[in-house]
């Protein structure tokens, strides 16, 4: 959906109107921009010795590895975070109270915490308690608790927006709970959560950042080393952001796309890809209304 | 708690205007102005928050870009909600039917007209819950301030928990703190969300 949302074809007035209001709102982007390299000229950010580790492979190579850690805390903690979800939305649409409120109790508790708090806890709260490990486990604790809620409510989306013709036909052709689960509703309920779980992915990988605080050697704490090394810390930190940028502007992508996909093949029924759970359902009925 | 509480109103309000503004940005018929919003939201979409506060923090400086850490804080955290909130509200623009920015339109009002006195006030009732998560995504968020000394609910719980050597009475309090921030917050979406709705 793009600018034709409120303007249709213009008439010749519109578009001249359109045309001055281009030109002056690029002028005045294009001013600021200027001002804006300007002014980090003149306090010498684009000096070429600021920028002259970041040419060097050995500086490279130690961001790479925070990357590498980065991406490895968030592909482990993602993993279990899904089992922990699915554990999570499965207990909350069992047929068992006591299961059902306990597993509501898990989510509500965990959503409404920062993550960082989860991650203090962990980090520097357990070891008091006799627990050591390696800050990576912390991270992934800390990530798997809070995105296990998560994910958890994003399936139970998912379960529950399947239409329930479905398990009751399962149930009718003889299938028990779990068969009509794992070979009937679950397969669809996948296919319709797969982009929010990818958007969560970003979110988490985003996340994955906190591991700062507990001095987990990810991308964001080597930047700021090599940005405390050479004197530059303000190119380092536009260095950091940029991998990040990277990185998360492609998982993106992706999980639009995947959005876009199953729109086409399934309908409205996929489950928003910004974690804002209501848009899918706001899009659905302007485009019924239309 | 009240740092949290500052910090979470003054940001959310910031947001909300700078991402309704980025949001017409977004839709408008004027290309520089289209592509400029697109930047805004995916820059700050995609960078982590907490690259964003220090960065700001310890990398603005160096070029004589100076606030308290409170402000830094909220203009940090308005920026990433307002890319957010900026994506919320251009869903629900796309929501509101067509035919009403056709009819605006036939009426002889401009783009911004329409958009002001048409579209984005049924978009705006639409959106109530989902900017509402947005808010409650918010209060977490603020705990990054804790990052650059600013000494909310997450800061304060680890200074305890360092001082007392006991976290988990430390930790477990503040948890309490953001479930009587993050519940009620819940509570009253739902009671805007209903009065906000539209009834046909």
């Amino acid at each position: 959906m793009t600018a034709s949302v409120l303007a249709e074809a213009l008439g010749p007035r519109a578009r001249r109107r359109v045309a001055v209001v281009s030109v002056a709102a690029a002028a005045f982007l294009a001013g600021a921009v200027v001002v804006a390299v300007l002014r980090l000229a003149d306090k010498g950010q684009f000096d070429a010795d600021r920028w002259r580790p970041f040419t060097r492979w050995p500086v490279w190579r130690f961001l790479l590895e925070g990357l590498a850690n980065t991406l490895r805390a968030a592909l482990v903690a993602m993993v279990l975070a899904i089992l922990v979800g699915a554990v999570m939305a499965l207990a909350r649409l069992a047929r068992n109270a006591a299961l059902r409120g306990l597993a509501g109790l898990y989510v509500q508790f965990f959503r409404a915490m920062p993550l960082l708090l989860l991650i203090y806890f962990a980090g520097l709260g357990l070891p008091k308690y006799g627990v050591k490990v390696e800050p990576f486990w912390f991270l992934v604790l800390a990530l798997t608790i809070y995105n296990g809620a998560i994910l958890g409510e994003i399936f139970r989306a998912g379960i529950l927006s399947l239409d329930r013709g479905q398990s009751e036909a399962a149930y009718a052709i003889g299938l028990g709970y779990w068969q009509a689960m794992l070979s009937v509703v679950i397969p669809q309920a996948a296919r319709r959560m797969l982009p929010a779980i990818v958007s969560q992915l970003v979110t988490l990988l985003k996340d994955t950042s906190l591991g700062y605080v507990i001095v987990f050697p990810e991308l964001l704490r080597l930047g700021r080393r090599t940005g405390s090394a050479y004197g530059n810390t303000l190119q380092a930190y536009v260095v950091v952001a940029l991998i990040y940028f990277t990185v998360n502007f492609f998982l993106s992508r992706l999980a639009i796309h995947l959005e876009v996909r199953q729109r086409r093949r399934y309908g409205a029924g996929a489950i928003a890809v910004t974690g804002v759970e209501d848009l899918a359902v706001l899009s659905a009925q302007g485009e019924a209304r239309r | 708690m009240s740092i949290t509480v500052a910090l979470t109103l003054t940001s959310f309000a910031a947001a909300l205007v700078i991402g309704t503004v980025v949001a017409a940005f977004r839709v408008s018929p004027v290309a520089p102005l289209r592509a400029a919003g697109a930047a805004w939201v995916e820059v700050l979409r995609n960078i982590p928050l907490s690259v964003l506060m220090l960065g700001f923090y310890f990398g603005f400086t160096k070029i004589d870009i100076r606030y308290g850490e409170f402000a830094t804080a909220v203009i940090v955290l308005s920026a990433y909600t307002s890319s957010f909130v900026a994506e919320t509200v251009r869903a629900g623009i796309n929501s509101v039917a067509r035919g009403q920015a056709e009819a605006a339109r036939s009426i002889g009002l401009t783009f911004p007209q329409s958009l002001r006195v048409v579209v984005l006030p049924q978009a705006m009732r639409t959106v109530v819950a989902p900017l509402g998560s947005v808010f409650i995504a918010l209060i977490k968020n603020s705990s990054l301030a804790g990052l650059i000394a600013v000494v909310e609910l997450t800061d304060m719980a680890d200074r305890i928990s360092f001082d007392t050597a006991r976290p988990i009475p430390a930790f477990l309090g503040a948890a309490v703190g953001y479930l009587l921030l993050a519940l009620p917050s819940g509570a009253v979406v739902g009671l805007l969300e209903r009065r906000a709705a539209i009834k046909r």
